[in-house]
């Protein structure tokens, strides 16, 4: 159930194409897209608010974000599964197709793989009955090519040999091979996105990575786009070429994943970082930030993460921050990061502990007004732990 | 609370798993969920369990606490709870149950839990081994207030207590768990997952237990909520100095927590180490391969390659060491013997079940990583101890096999081992890891390992990849 050794070099390929991903057309986009579900008299959760993400032809774009995020419901605006409150989805820069038919040419180039493989496999149908059915249903695979059709889509999520795999119902597979069926059924319809909502997060530690370079293996071999969703954002960083971390419905920061990882910009991605198991950490953890999602019912005016956020300053609590790039390709939506505006220079003075020179310094289009921008990069996660006013941030569920 | 701190702390051992062993079902349909585990947990230490699903380790934790429902049986094993801060005779276990039920933590006694009747459990149970469930959404009862359920635990343990007095220290445990007192009037429902998982905290230690079991207290939480309430059950473990035994699946996350760390794999106990030694030096391939499943957050991007296949089915385990079918390793005893948690090191701090450390075989590099050192530069960690018996087993051992233990360990602890390993005894693992060269080392408290087959040569059936730095 290995996916072979060159299958787990994304980095290889992942690194250098990393620049090159930036530059290539998009094949799927989401422009200023939102979604909001009605709940009744209480108004609407916003689940998604204005979020724009293109994912370049062939590259690995990773989401990450705490439940709550809304990056699930990024995911299923992207299959089509629901309908945007607002904004337009792109295949190929024209607009996705809509309505009957076009949901189905859609769902022939856009194909979603489902979190839980215990759940999202029929347990009264065996595996050749999942993998024909897409088949069947798209009109594709002639009736004598079909056990081809079937073997190769076996082989190429590493279910070898596939006669042995095709009878067999799910509660006869692991949890790994399951993932790998509900894989291979999404292939079978040669499409050329694969939206993967937490494809391993259900999966055994030991056998996730297995999963995680057969994904990588797709994109390299055969050029598929991927959209990665994800909580673990070590993951991220191993298997994506771009990391976009979203907070409470909006997107706060993208960048090459390994900028993502090394150099956070936002608040909100440091707070993650932070608070991620990491064995090598030096010295017990000083989270950044305490608290929990907002409620998306009521979310918080201006910029979400204001409330929890260390640096928050009076416009955070005003004006959501546009987006800002704080260096080639690290777009960063922060009031810290953005171009000037008067009322911030005064209250990060008080706010804010001296900024250290950072890397950021070398990037000439930062170099104007240094002096009074803070340079988060550098920014020691300083905050003095709080023993008592914790459950301020840590609000109820909400009732 | 960290690995890095982990040697010198704690006392004594406070619980010891011997030779446990747990089936569901009977017969020859019995599935053996948990097979001869030993474990030792020093007062005052986290101890970590890592395993992946169906590895037995909640099932591990539910039989210490008798709390293991039907079709669960307790097939074998001792689990000593010790009143003290170390062992006591057994004789005094009457009187440290008296103590117990009088609702005082009981100062002496040794009571063997799996012997114990339910009286002396009721006793026992959340007084001196308090337990977190996984799900704090099921844990707690729906249609009772916190406040309800936090005095409930208190009316039935603290006799003397009256209304306004638990009323107090109901509102005190969770004003200690960082949740205002106002919640004692909230339903669950009420609360953020995190908040409740809280509450099951301060509730586990509203009678100050000397142990708290925590069986995937943080899984369903985000990854900011799990670090917080980890960062403060840290700050209340050294403030109470309470143990625990922490079971998770995230090996990378209990790296950081734990002093000691335990691998379970198919209701096995691979290895045992202090937490920055099984990091660092890892020495089961099944730790290694664990290890190496969890993406770093630093450095350069590497192709990781994770375990091939798939845990065993329970039902049908395969013979020998059950990481076999897995295993880069594997030689050909290990398909038919499964190895004996051979001690390594000295001063009782690790053991690893494999054939690779039985003193006979070339252990490739990457298994032989020397340690990050004992407390003192005499104590090299990565020394052998083989459990096996027989002169064989001895010279093989001083030989030294391994290039990085050669040049490391010294002759004295080499001489040492030798002796150890004659005389059959087997270091105490999962304990605070003493500093001291191991006098707590238990004689005989295990039997020594089968002497390896007479069939099997020497280096036979080396593994795949070993480095030729051999001395």
């Amino acid at each position: 159930m290995t996916a072979p050794a060159e299958h787990g070099s994304p980095h290889g390929a992942g690194a250098a194409s990393t620049s090159a991903v930036a530059s290539r057309p998009a094949l799927l986009e989401a422009r200023e897209i939102t979604k909001r579900f009605p709940a009744g008299r209480r108004g609407a959760v916003h689940a998604v608010d204005g979020v724009s993400l293109a994912l370049p032809a062939g590259g690995i774009t990773a989401i990450v974000g705490e439940s709550g995020s809304g990056k699930s419901t990024l995911a299923r605006l992207f299959a089509q599964l629901l309908t945007p409150t607002s904004g337009q989805l792109l295949l190929d820069g024209q607009a996705a197709p809509a309505g009957r038919g076009g949901r189905r040419r859609y769902a022939q180039q856009v194909q979603m793989v489902l979190q839980d493989p215990f759940a999202s496999l029929n347990p009264v149908h065996d595996v050749r009955y999942h993998l024909t059915r897409p088949l069947k249903v798209h009109g594709l695979g002639a009736a004598g090519s079909l056990e081809d059709t079937l073997a190769a889509l076996l082989e190429r999520v590493a279910l070898t040999p596939p006669e042995r795999f095709l009878g067999k119902y799910p509660h006869e597979l692991s949890g790994g091979q399951r993932q790998r069926v509900a894989i291979a059924r999404a292939l079978a319809v040669r499409p050329r996105v694969l939206l993967a909502d937490e494809p391993v997060s259900m999966l055994d530690v030991s056998i996730r990575l297995g999963i995680l370079n057969l994904l990588a293996g797709l994109r390299e071999q055969e050029g598929m786009t991927i959209l990665y969703i994800t909580h673990d954002i070590a993951s991220a960083r191993y298997l994506a070429d771009e990391i976009a971390v979203m907070y409470a419905g909006r997107l706060v920061e993208s960048a090459p994943a390994i900028s993502v990882t090394d150099q956070p910009a936002h608040p909100y991605t440091q707070l993650l970082l932070s608070a991620a198991p990491d064995p090598d950490r030096p010295e017990p953890v000083q989270l950044s930030g305490r608290g929990s999602v907002p409620s998306l019912l009521t979310p918080p005016p201006g910029c979400r993460f204001h409330p929890r956020c260390p640096h928050a300053m009076a416009i955070c609590s005003q004006l959501p921050p546009p987006p800002a790039e704080v260096a080639p390709g690290h777009v960063s939506a922060c009031w810290l990061h953005a171009p000037e505006h008067p009322a911030r220079a005064a209250t990060t003075a008080e706010r804010r502990p001296d900024g250290s020179p950072t890397q950021l310094a070398d990037d000439p289009s930062r170099q104007q007004g240094r002096q009074t921008r803070p340079t988060l990069r550098h920014l020691p996660f300083s905050r003095p732990r709080h023993g008592q006013s914790k459950e301020a941030g840590d609000e109820p569920a909400g009732h | 609370m960290t690995g890095q701190d982990a040697p010198g702390r704690g006392g004594g051992p406070l619980i010891e798993v011997r030779g446990l062993r747990v089936d569901y079902g009977l017969g020859p349909d019995a599935v053996h969920a948990v097979i001869d585990a030993d474990l030792t947990l020093a007062s005052g230490t986290v101890i970590g369990l890592a395993g992946e699903s169906g590895s037995g380790k909640s099932t591990l934790a539910y039989a210490i606490t008798r709390l293991l429902r039907a079709p669960g049986i307790i097939t074998g094993g001792q689990v000593l709870l010790y009143g003290g801060t170390g062992p006591v005779p057994e004789e005094a276990a009457r009187a440290g149950k008296e103590a117990a039920q009088a609702g005082e933590p009981a100062q002496a006694g040794t009571i063997d839990l799996l012997a114990a009747d339910e009286r002396q459990l009721r006793g026992l149970r959340w007084s001196r081994i308090a337990v977190v469930m996984q799900s704090a959404m099921h844990a707690l009862n729906p249609v009772v207030t916190i406040g309800a359920q936090l005095t409930d635990v208190l009316q039935a343990h603290r006799l003397k207590m009256d209304k306004t007095d638990r009323r107090q220290r109901a509102a005190f445990l969770l004003e200690m768990v960082g949740i205002s007192a106002d919640n004692l009037r909230r339903y669950p429902h009420q609360l953020s997952g995190g908040m409740r998982q809280r509450v099951m905290i301060a509730m586990a230690l509203a009678l100050e237990p000397a142990v708290v079991i925590m069986d995937e207290p943080t899984t369903a939480l985000d990854v900011v909520t799990q670090r917080e309430i980890l960062t403060e059950l840290a700050d209340l473990q050294r403030q109470l100095s309470f143990a625990v035994l922490f079971i998770t699946h995230d090996l990378s996350l209990l790296v950081e927590l734990a002093d000691s760390i335990a691998v379970m794999y198919a209701g096995r106990l691979l290895e045992q180490a202090a937490a920055g030694d099984l990091y660092r030096a890892p020495r089961h391939p099944y730790t290694l391969g664990l290890l190496r499943s969890f993406p770093p957050l630093h450095g350069a991007r590497k192709p990781l390659t994770g375990i091939p296949g798939s845990p065993p089915d329970l039902r049908t385990p395969p013979p020998g060491c059950p990481f076999h079918p897995r295993c880069g390793y594997a030689m050909d005893i290990c398909r038919t013997e499964m190895p004996a948690a051979f001690g390594l090191g000295v001063g009782g701090g690790r053991s690893a079940a494999c054939w690779l450390h039985d003193g006979a075989h070339e252990v490739p590099a990457e298994l032989a990583v020397p340690g990050p050192g004992g407390p003192s530069p005499g104590a090299v960690t990565e020394t052998r101890a083989s459990a096996g018996t027989g002169a064989e087993t001895g010279t093989r051992a001083e030989t030294g096999t391994r290039a990085e233990t050669g040049t490391r360990a010294e002759t004295g602890t080499r001489a040492e081992t030798g002796t150890r390993a004659e005389t059959g005894t087997r270091a105490e693992t999962g304990t605070g890891i003493d500093s001291g060269a191991g006098p707590e080392t238990k004689a005989g408290a295990q039997p020594a390992a089968a002497p390896l087959t007479a069939a099997m040569p020497p280096g036979a059936a080396a593994a795949p990849d070993t480095t030729g730095t051999l001395r």
